[in-house]
């Protein structure tokens, strides 16, 4: 099975142009077969790949396989190869995407039935798990970044899906070009290494940055460049902002690309560069600090959203926070436990508020919703057990893999373990009054929407099922040991973290400790249900209208920290000032007109005196200064 | 059929008889087919080719024998990607030229140039080399001064007298190496071997680099390009900014380098500061422009500058970067352009403000277009990216700083270019734009051979890369780190 490993990014990558080239002649059931099917077999092969890998780990053999396809680049010293490994970390990785892309696949077969561009969407669905898988598989950092980079054409194909509307295509611009400014501290980051280990396969470089000092400068800056990139394709602080407007896709997009699988590469990147990180002391301290504080944030902005796309947006975005949290205290295995689990639950909100949307003829309003769980109970059930998982309430998986990033927390830093606490309660908060609202009360919506109102068809409810199973049970994966877990996912992880183990030692907190933690933010997390419940079911309290008067603290929520506002006064709008500038007062005035000058001075410089005509030079300098003085003020004045 | 003389010969038949072809129909087809013929024979040199270092295909006739003058010409690894590029393109040129009905002058003239640029890539004689770019320069002179748009007179003078004032500063360099010659000729070989004084070295340097640079150009030497560019036919920015600017990055690396080392240890830097610069500010200009070809035309300064850092940084990453960015950015901007050319027929306007929603009526073009600018963006798996990524990590070798500052045009390039696709392809539809048709015929075979190329060379670009490697080895072992 290992011996076909590279027809696993092949399959979808074929569906791709069977689909694209067969848009308008194939029929719809083909096209959904093929789009599903495709990814289907990659499965299975996934499956036997990750079957292969287990024995192996069981037989206490190396589970490192790689497989090269042919050199694609090559100059000089350097030399590229499209080539595939997989290990522990990516077999579980495989597992994943083409798991839930499955899913996801089937479901939108029936979530974008009516649409006009059903083969289109199968088709960019099928390019996306093609470069994710690139991403995954590649051996080397040139490889992941293909895939890399591949995954933010998709997402900006995808989230622009509905292009007419121009707001959409900007949301997909926006994120393409926020993605971007990562990939540029991604490639820096890819020259760093090439410069410091002569190659850029991973076989060749984690050894022997293994033997490489703690606190190495090198190691430093190669990680800060590397993290530069996770936070643009994870949406951390300061790149998040594209996340939340790539809601503008199609639901089945938010759920596979900007929730369970897409938006944790700049994880899975760090994961498997851990032993980099593990030897940048102070890059952990930022990748930390830089999760922790997304993860506030973003809850924070939660609380008060009344899209439910965007609710779940600003979620994703603090749940990444919480895995970024993870990986700078060390916790790689919990970080990416909770890849695991967040996949689970995240797919599963996003599918199920697709099912909603879906029933409610495309309003997404939650203020317009309410009292939905008559007409869609599979729905609802789905969704309670995925806001359960979330929220972090025992034995639903979000409780094990927040607690192991937690427990971690704590024993690195008091104080990251009380701000990831209060980020808890948000969670639980904001998770249960999405699901009271949706759910709980009277039907908020107009009669039309009411008369629609129906549970979806078995594609979509089907996917939501089988995930649900998946989120309820998902924890037990790695159970700790305080609760008598045997800790499987560690076990069959450990390779791929051993040197960075070696350097830090185990980890370890008494079980006490860990009971008490565990106790305390489970019991925190019912409260807040708790309290949702009161606020938005006992009280049947609805979210205010846009334009009413709001305190500030929740003003200041409900305009997501006017964080978009900030930019565009302090970034876009300058470079849109300065590119006219350029243009009109430097380029055409001050360097055209030099030239023109010139030409003009030496075609009169027979007439002598007209030499002087080089004050020109001056005037133009002078008409600069002025066009400068009057840019200022009219930035400062219009500010 | 590996006569590199018989290959420089064919344009200049074809254009002799096309000059005389007074209907379109015929003449069109005519220049087609004298192209194929080209791009047919260019075919053995490629196949015959022995990838090492060593100069093949020479021919060498006496010219004016009196004055030293040769005749002399050859190709090797640096050349034969660009002989390749010109006999490729010139061929969809023509194609791309079919909407129109230009009479045989116009493709004479086209076929002329061809002859001039091919001669350009191959002399190993300064004096031919210099007789190339001239060649080169007259016939799109006349291409743009007769079938441009309105300014096109005022804009072209000042083209013409700009690249002509380069040129003439490249004469005296090359007079002025002729006469330091001992066996009194304008042999390329003579002129590597000069072993001329550093303060010689210097101005030589200027002289050629100006020459180059205004043809590339680079910053601060551009600001003819955006109004040529934008005021020739579209077939005459092809030939300008997809083969003939090429003229200018391929001296530097021929002509410029080799021959004044110390020259370019001297201003290398400051050079490539320039190309640098010209990166970012093209760019940033780029963002706000609402003409779709003075839009393209400010992203070719931009992506050239990238390429002149990359040779300026001396290494075989970033030569041979420059090398194969040189072929991607030919294709691309073929693409790009012939793109405007179709929105500029169909809608009679070059503002992309009176564009939009294009994507619903031509689902066709949307997805070659948006090909083509990912290509220019330089995503993976296309050409624009193994360009990028090589001529960065050259750069990167150089100084990290430069690197950080050209990679920006990862983030710009994004920025205007999806703009760019935004504003014209995608929104809603108005008035004109709901009826517009999509590619077909010509339309559709020049884009789907550029997209073609463009994901062929992304994928698999190894046998370009290999064409090169050596000679690029050898010429960097030869000149020495120039720091």
């Amino acid at each position: 099975m290992i011996d076909l490993i590279w027809l696993i990014p092949l399959l979808p990558l074929v569906g791709f142009l069977v689909n694209g080239i067969g848009r308008d002649v194939l029929p719809r059931p083909l096209v959904g077969i093929i789009g599903s099917g495709v990814v289907f077999v990659s499965f299975l092969l996934s499956c036997g790949v990750f079957a292969a890998v287990y024995a192996a780990r069981q037989a206490g053999e190396s589970a490192t396989f790689t497989q090269s396809i042919f050199e694609w680049i090559s100059a000089g010293n350097l030399s590229v190869s499209l080539s595939f490994l997989v290990d522990p970390l990516s077999a579980i990785m495989l597992l994943i995407v083409t798991g839930i892309g499955f899913l996801i696949h089937v479901y939108s077969i029936g979530y974008m039935k009516h649409d006009d561009g059903f083969a289109k969407f199968f088709a960019f669905l099928n390019l996306f798990i093609f470069f994710m898988l690139l991403l995954v598989l590649g051996s080397n950092y040139v490889v992941m970044f293909i895939g890399w980079e591949g995954v933010g054409l998709c997402s900006y194909l995808l989230i622009g899906f509905w292009f007419k509307s121009s707001a959409f295509a900007s949301a997909a611009k926006k994120a393409f070009v926020m993605n971007r400014i990562g990939d540029l501290g991604f490639l820096i980051a890819v020259f760093l290494i090439f410069n410091t280990f002569g190659t850029l396969e991973f076989a060749g470089i984690f050894p022997r940055a293994a033997d490489m000092a703690m606190g190495d400068t090198t190691l430093l800056l190669i990680t800060l460049l590397l993290f530069v990139a996770a936070t643009g394709k994870s949406a951390q602080i300061p790149l998040f902002t594209w996340l939340p407007d790539a809601m503008a896709g199609p639901t089945p997009v938010s759920a596979l690309i900007h929730a369970a699988t897409m938006v944790t590469a700049g994880i899975y990147m760090i994961a498997r560069s851990n032993i980099l990180f593990t030897l940048s002391p102070i890059t952990l301290q930022v990748v930390a600090a830089i999760g922790i504080c997304t993860a506030l944030l973003a809850a924070a902005v939660a609380i008060t959203q009344n899209d439910i796309k965007k609710v779940l947006a600003y979620s994703t975005v603090s749940q990444l926070g919480y895995m970024f949290l993870g990986l700078g205290v060390g916790a790689f295995t919990g970080a990416f436990f909770h890849v695991i689990t967040h996949a689970f639950f995240k797919a599963l909100l996003f599918l199920g508020a697709g099912s909603v949307i879906h029933a409610m003829s495309n309003e997404q309003d939650m203020r317009s919703m309410g009292g939905l769980k008559k007409q869609l109970p599979t729905t609802y059930l789905t969704m309670l057990v995925a806001t359960i998982a979330i929220s972090g309430i025992p034995p639903l998986s979000g409780f094990f893999s927040k607690d192991e990033i937690l427990a971690h927390a704590f024993s690195a830093n008091k104080l990251l373990w009380v701000l990831g606490f209060i980020g808890a309660l948000f969670t639980a908060f904001y998770m249960f009054r999405m699901l009271f609202l949706t759910f709980f009360g009277k039907f908020r919506g107009t009669a039309e929407q009411a008369g629609h109102l129906h549970e979806s068809p078995a594609t979509m409810t089907v996917p939501l099922v089988i995930l649900a199973i998946l989120a309820a049970f998902g924890g037990w994966l790695n159970v700790p040991a305080a609760l008598g877990g045997s800790h499987l996912l560690a076990d069959f992880l450990s390779p791929v973290f051993a040197d960075s183990v070696a350097k830090t030692g185990a980890f370890h907190l008494d079980h006490t400790t860990e009971y008490i933690l565990m106790g305390v933010s489970a019991l925190a997390a019912v409260v807040m249900a708790l309290a949702a419940y009161r606020q938005y079911v006992s009280k049947g309290a609805v979210p205010v209208a846009d334009e009413a008067p709001r305190g500030l603290l929740a003003k200041i929520s409900y305009h997501k920290f006017y964080v978009d506002e900030l930019y565009d006064a302090v970034i876009v709008r300058p470079l849109n000032a300065l590119s006219v500038f350029f243009y009109r007062i430097v380029d055409r005035s001050g360097i055209d007109g030099l030239v023109n000058g010139l030409s003009r001075s030496v075609g009169e410089s027979g007439k002598g005196i007209r030499l002087l005509q080089t004050g020109n030079v001056g005037f133009y300098i002078f008409m600069m200064v002025i066009a400068i003085m009057a840019l200022l003020a009219y930035g400062f004045f219009n500010g | 059929m590996d006569n590199l003389f018989i290959l420089l010969l064919i344009p200049v038949l074809g254009a002799l008889v096309l000059a005389f072809v007074q209907q379109a129909k015929a003449a069109r087809q005519l220049a087609l087919l004298v192209s194929l013929v080209s791009l047919g024979l260019t075919i053995p040199f490629l196949v015959q080719f022995v990838p090492d270092a060593s100069m093949q295909f020479e021919q060498r006739f006496a010219w004016i024998p009196s004055l030293g003058i040769h005749f002399h010409i050859g190709i090797d690894g640096i050349s034969l990607p660009l002989v390749l590029l010109t006999n490729g393109l010139i061929p969809l040129i023509i194609l791309s030229a079919f909407n129109y009905d230009y009479k045989g002058g116009f493709y004479a003239l086209v076929l002329f140039m061809q002859a001039g640029l091919l001669l350009v890539f191959t002399a190993l004689d300064a004096f031919a080399f210099y007789v190339g770019w001239e060649v080169a320069l007259i016939p799109i002179y006349f291409i743009c001064a007769l079938w441009g748009g309105e300014n096109r007179i005022r804009v072209n003078i000042k083209f013409f007298i700009y690249t002509f004032f380069g040129s003439l500063l490249m004469l005296v360099a090359i007079i002025y190496l002729h006469m330091q010659v001992p066996t009194e000729d304008y042999e390329l070989t003579s002129f590597y071997q000069l072993g001329l004084d550093a303060s010689t070295q210097r101005w030589i340097f200027w002289a050629f680099f100006i020459a180059f640079a205004i043809k590339m150009p680079i910053f601060p030497f551009h600001t003819w390009q955006p109004d040529t560019y934008t005021e020739a036919p579209t077939a005459g920015t092809m030939l300008l900014a997809a083969i003939m600017l090429k003229m200018g990055v391929y001296g530097v690396i021929r002509w410029l380098i080799p021959i004044a080392p110390l020259g370019t240890a001297a201003y290398g830097q400051l050079a490539l500061v320039l190309c640098v610069i010209g990166v970012v500010y093209a760019s940033v200009i780029a963002f706000k422009q609402g003409d779709i070809k003075r839009l393209i035309a400010y992203s070719s300064i931009a992506h050239v500058g990238l390429i002149g850092a990359g040779i300026f940084a001396w290494n075989v990453q970033g030569l041979q970067g420059a090398i194969i960015q040189m072929i991607n950015h030919g294709i691309s901007v073929v693409g790009l352009f012939f793109v405007a050319d179709i929105l500029i027929r169909r809608l009679d306007t070059r503002d992309m403000a009176a564009m939009g929603g294009i994507a619903k009526p031509a689902p066709v073009l949307a997805i070659l277009f948006l090909t083509i600018v990912m290509g220019a963006i330089g995503l993976p798996i296309t050409n624009g990216f193994i360009g990028e990524f090589l001529l960065l990590m050259g750069i990167y070798q150089y100084g990290i700083w430069y690197a950080a500052l050209g990679g920006l045009t990862i983030i710009l390039g994004a920025v205007y270019l999806l703009r760019m696709y935004q504003k014209v392809m995608l929104g809603e539809v108005n008035t004109q734009t709901a009826v517009f048709t999509d590619i077909r015929g010509t339309e559709w075979v020049v884009l789907a051979v550029v997209v073609v190329l463009i994901i062929g060379i992304g994928v698999y670009p190894k046998p370009l890369l290999d064409l090169s490697e050596a000679a690029v080895t050898d010429l960097i072992n030869k000149v020495g780190l120039i720091r």
